[in-house]
Parts: C-alpha cells; sequence; structure tokens
C-alpha cells in the first residue's frame, strides 16, 4: 500500500530543496564560469566531493555539524526553539548541500557555452550588469538550468544514506519515499515496496526524460548559431 | 579632431600611438597576433590597458585617472563572427542595443537600422537562420543602431565568402557615407583595406610601422618590414655612389641606378624596394636607347599565370644571385609573349625606386 505521507513529504523535500539551492547555485556557476583564479580547482572539487564521498561520510559530518553540541545546531535551538538534526529543517540543509554539485555543474557548463564575443556583443549594446544578466545570459543558461533543476529534483526524491543518517526517518517528518520502501521492505511487505520503488522508478524516468527532451529542443533551435 | 591612441601594455605587447582620422574609414592591417584585435578592444574599453590614454574629439574615454566603460562609450563593434545573440529574433538583437529608448521607439529605430543595412525583411529570423552575409549586415545594423561616433569592425568580412564580400564592401562604403561616423576596420586583407579604407595604419608586435593615406603607405613602404608586410618581394640593398639637389646615383651589382631621391649622404649601403607592377618590360622591337630609365638585362626564369596577372620572375644579368619580381597585365603577355630563358630588358623609373630607412 502506498505510504502518501512519504511521497508527501519527499515532493516537498524536493521543491523546498530547489528553491534554497537554485539561486545560490545560479550565482556561483556563473562566478566559477567566468573567473579564472588559481584556487578554483580546489573550490570546484569542494563542491563536487558529494559526488564521490559515501552518503554516510556526508552524513556523519552532517549529523555532526547539526547536533546540539555544535554551533550550528545550538545557534538553530535558540532561534527556532527545536533541534536541526532529525526535523525537516535539518533535512533540508542536508539536501541541499548534497545537491550542490548536481545544481552548479550543469550551470556552469551552459554558462561556459556563452561566447566571449556575445558577452563583449552586450556590453557594447550598452546592457548593463543586470540587463546582461538576465536579457541575455540566463536565456542562453536556460538549459542548463533546466537540466540543474530536473537532476536536484529526481536527485532528491530519490537520496536514501544521507536522509536517513541526518532525520532517522521519523514519520511524518523526516521518513521520505526511498525510507519509507527501505522500512517496508526491512517489515517483509514487499507489495508495498514495489508499489512506492515503482513510482519512484516512474516520476524518476519521467522527470529525466522530460529535462533531456527540453534541453535537447532548446539546443537544437539554438545550435546553428 | 580625431580618435587618438596611446597604448602601452605587456601581454598582449602594446607600443602604440596614432590617430585616427575622423569621419574616415581607417583599416588597421597587420599580420596575425600583431595586436589588432587588442588595440580594438581597448578602444572599445574591453581590454584594460596598463597605460592608456584614448581621447575622442577632447573627451578622454582612458587616461591616468580614469577608464570609461563600454556602455557610456560612442562605439559600435561588430565583432570578428558577428556575436549575434543566438536566443533573440534579428529585431530583438538590434532593439537590444536601443534599451535607453522606449518600447516604440525602439521598434522604429531598429526598424530604420535594418532598412540601412537591407536586411528589413529578416526582422523575425533568428541568427541560426541567416547566412554569413545576412548576419554580417544585422551585426552591422545592432552597431550602428546607437549612432556611434565610433565604429569597430574586427574582420568583419573574414567569415564570408569572395564573391559576397565584394557587395558587402560596396555596402559598408554606401553606408558610411550616409553616416559619415569614423571607422576603424581591422583586416589583415591589403585587398581589402585598398578598396574600403582611405587611411591605413600598419602594425606588428603591437607597433606602429607607418600610417598614411592607404595609396601611399601601400605604394611607398618606410622600411623593410613594412615592405614585407605590405607583401613586396623586391627589396634588394646598393650602395650610394653621389647624391645631387634632385638624384641620386646608387652601384647595384654591375648596374647604376638613378633615383629621385636628393640630400642623401655618405657611401654607405642603402636598401631600397621596387613594386613588382612599376618594373616596365621594354619592347624588344622598339629600343629606347638612351630615353629608358635605368635599363637592366635580365633573362626570364619563370612565368606563372596568375588569372588576370601574370608573374615574371628574372634574373639580373652580372648578378645573378638577385631575383626580381614583375607583374604584368595578361594582355600585355599576349602582345609581347616571353618565355622561360628569354632575354629581356626590364627599366626601374627613377620616381619608382623607394629608398627604405
Amino acid at each position: 500500500m502506498m505510504d502518501w505521507t512519504a511521497v508527501i513529504l519527499s515532493v516537498k523535500l524536493a521543491l523546498v530543496t530547489q528553491l534554497f539551492l537554485l539561486p545560490p547555485a545560479i550565482i556561483c556557476a556563473r562566478w566559477l564560469a567566468l573567473t579564472s583564479f588559481r584556487g578554483k580547482p580546489w573550490i570546484e572539487g569542494v563542491l563536487a566531493l558529494p559526488l564521490v564521498l559515501p552518503p554516510t561520510v556526508i552524513g556523519y559530518y552532517l549529523l555532526v555539524a547539526m547536533g546540539g553540541n555544535s554551533f550550528l545546531g545550538r545557534w538553530f535551538e535558540v532561534l527556532f526553539g527545536q533541534p536541526l538534526a532529525f526535523s525537516f529543517s535539518g533535512l533540508v540543509v542536508a539536501s541541499v548541500l548534497v545537491n550542490i554539485p548536481f545544481a552548479v555543474q550543469p550551470a556552469q557548463r551552459a554558462f561556459e557555452a556563452i561566447s566571449l564575443e556575445v558577452h563583449e556583443a552586450a556590453k557594447c549594446c550598452g546592457l548593463t550588469f543586470w540587463q546582461t544578466f538576465h536579457r541575455i545570459e540566463l536565456p542562453l543558461a536556460w538549459p542548463g538550468i533546466l537540466s540543474a533543476m530536473m537532476m536536484t529534483f529526481a536527485h532528491t526524491l530519490g537520496e536514501f544514506g544521507v536522509v536517513l543518517m541526518v532525520g532517522g526517518g521519523i514519520p511524518g517528518e523526516t521518513q521520505t519515499l526511498s525510507i519509507s520502501i527501505y522500512d517496508r521492505v526491512q517489515a517483509f511487505d514487499f507489495s508495498s515496496a514495489g508499489t512506492m520503488s515503482l513510482l519512484l522508478l516512474v516520476i524518476s524516468l519521467v522527470t529525466i526524460a522530460v529535462s533531456y527532451g527540453m534541453v535537447e529542443r532548446l539546443m537544437r533551435r539554438r545550435r546553428s548559431s | 579632431m580625431s580618435l587618438s591612441l596611446e597604448l602601452r601594455h605587456n601581454g598582449p605587447q602594446l607600443d602604440f600611438t596614432a590617430e585616427i582620422p575622423k569621419g574616415q574609414i581607417t583599416a588597421l592591417v597587420g599580420p596575425s597576433g600583431s595586436g589588432k584585435t587588442s588595440i580594438i578592444r581597448a578602444i572599445a574599453g574591453l581590454l584594460k590597458i596598463k597605460r592608456a590614454r584614448i581621447c575622442l574629439e577632447g573627451e578622454c574615454w582612458d587616461d591616468n585617472r580614469r577608464h570609461l566603460p563600454t556602455r557610456e562609450r560612442s562605439i559600435g563593434l561588430v565583432p570578428q563572427h558577428h556575436g549575434l545573440f543566438p536566443h533573440l529574433s534579428v529585431l530583438g538583437n538590434v532593439e537590444t542595443s536601443l534599451s535607453h529608448l522606449t518600447s516604440r521607439d525602439r521598434r522604429i529605430r531598429a526598424l530604420e537600422c535594418l532598412s540601412l543595412a537591407h536586411v528589413e525583411e529578416l526582422v523575425g529570423r533568428h541568427p541560426h537562420e541567416l547566412s554569413g552575409g545576412q548576419r554580417q549586415r544585422v551585426a552591422l545594423a545592432r552597431a550602428i543602431a546607437r549612432n556611434p561616433q565610433v565604429l569597430l569592425l574586427d574582420e568583419p568580412f573574414s567569415a564570408i565568402d569572395r564573391g559576397m564580400r565584394k557587395r558587402l564592401y560596396l555596402e559598408l562604403r554606401r553606408l558610411h557615407t550616409q553616416l559619415g561616423n569614423t571607422v576603424l576596420l581591422v583586416t589583415h586583407d591589403l585587398d581589402e583595406a585598398a578598396q574600403l579604407a582611405s587611411h591605413l595604419l600598419l602594425i606588428d608586435q603591437g607597433q606602429l610601422l607607418q600610417a598614411g593615406e592607404t595609396t601611399k603607405v601601400l605604394t611607398r613602404p618606410r622600411n623593410e618590414q613594412a615592405a614585407q608586410l605590405l607583401d613586396i618581394p623586391n627589396v634588394f640593398e646598393a650602395s650610394l655612389e653621389s647624391s645631387s639637389s634632385a638624384l641620386s646615383q646608387l652601384r647595384w651589382g654591375p648596374h647604376t641606378l638613378h633615383v629621385s631621391a636628393a640630400g642623401l649622404t655618405g657611401t654607405g649601403r642603402v636598401k631600397f624596394a621596387v613594386l613588382p607592377q612599376n618594373i616596365l618590360l621594354v619592347k624588344t622591337d622598339k629600343p629606347w636607347g638612351s630615353h629608358l630609365e635605368n635599363p637592366i638585362p635580365t633573362v626570364v626564369q619563370d612565368v606563372v599565370a596568375l588569372g588576370w596577372e601574370v608573374l615574371v620572375l628574372l634574373e639580373i644579368k652580372g648578378n645573378p644571385e638577385v631575383q626580381l619580381q614583375m607583374r604584368l597585365p595578361e594582355r600585355a603577355m599576349r602582345r609581347y609573349p616571353i618565355e622561360t630563358g628569354s632575354e629581356v630588358i626590364v627599366c626601374l623609373r627613377s620616381s619608382d625606386i623607394i629608398l627604405l630607412e
């Protein structure tokens, strides 16, 4: 049987993650694409760490950083009257951090693909920084940003290790769809686990296929220009 | 008043001072990597130069105290690959440079510029739907939209086929006659410079080699380096024999050359150049004897047909290590056929011998 609470929680987590992650990710991607400095590979390396580190390692560090003994944990508890670890807010923080490479990298590649001539033409057309950003750069980088959004959404829905470590799987609070599937399997309820797995599979496949399709269509329109 | 430039920079290396005359088309000519694009980018404010002074009619865009942002300079730029915004239509591309106007005025002015560039029928198309020539015209329409005092063209015809290029030359000249703004055209093509520009700046390794009216620069190189860049193959060394008030006399191997150059001093070595098209072939059936200026007996080494011209390689008699290149119209070859191995007399008019610094 379908755990709708977990489904709604997963979708909510994916959307809130997008909301907090995308604006800084776009700014960071643009900055990395258009500037060159000595320490850049180190910054790119740090941002890409979630791709290579085991989720348990990331989860462990996040748990330590959010715990009641940490500065962040204490500060959050004083401000909001509840602990950060094992809460939906903690899950959002973890999800945002884990998804950084999925948001930054496609957007960075898209900003890098804008030619220097186009940037310089925008300046010669009298555009200010913000006019250039929203009239030229953002529309041109849109396929990459769209790809970043879709990848982040799909990845958040399927995230397991970090969510389990930081959230603990509290029903209605931190128990996402993937954790609910794990719990159902532990309880030998393979029928429910199968239904929910199929749902996750369909959502992920549709999200990625739609994302690829839209990016391809946008790129085809611009390819020969 | 003109656009005056003083640029000193390391990486790219620039040590460049020049005046670009107002209301004229000036060509900036030099080999690849000579700093042409850096100069144009510095004028546009896209490249910050270590020590720069760029002033237009008394208003300084760059000096010790300030670096005016690109958007505040009265310039229009057509980059090498046109730099059109791929996501915007032709109309959108031109309108982008008119954001200071109201939406209605923007449309009117954009259509006016597209009409001037003869691409008004393309308004709804996107850059990827245009040919190279059409893109170039749209980029030109966008560059003139703000009515800039200085129009910068960075090798705008390099990506366009030859036939279309000739048509665009005519269009650019027509447009310039209509607008009358100062145009700086970057090119490495001497024919393009000759056809379009009234003034020419010859540059190499970031330094100005020669400046002046196009015809004068193309036909009177100042030194050997300039002659090389202008593709003049006949550069030789001779020794100065004497110099009077009107003429100087050079010893070139076994031959004596009279040169229209007064006031040369010393008896040292001098270098001189002769344009291949200024070498005159003496008709064998009608010798002029003493009327000939600097007659030189030669042997034809090779004859190379170049379409409407013929290149003749000549060995100087008595000076076999020197090879002279002569260009003749193809019809001259039909009247006076010459072939490899035949002996011909050529003459070098004293006024056509260019003494190099």
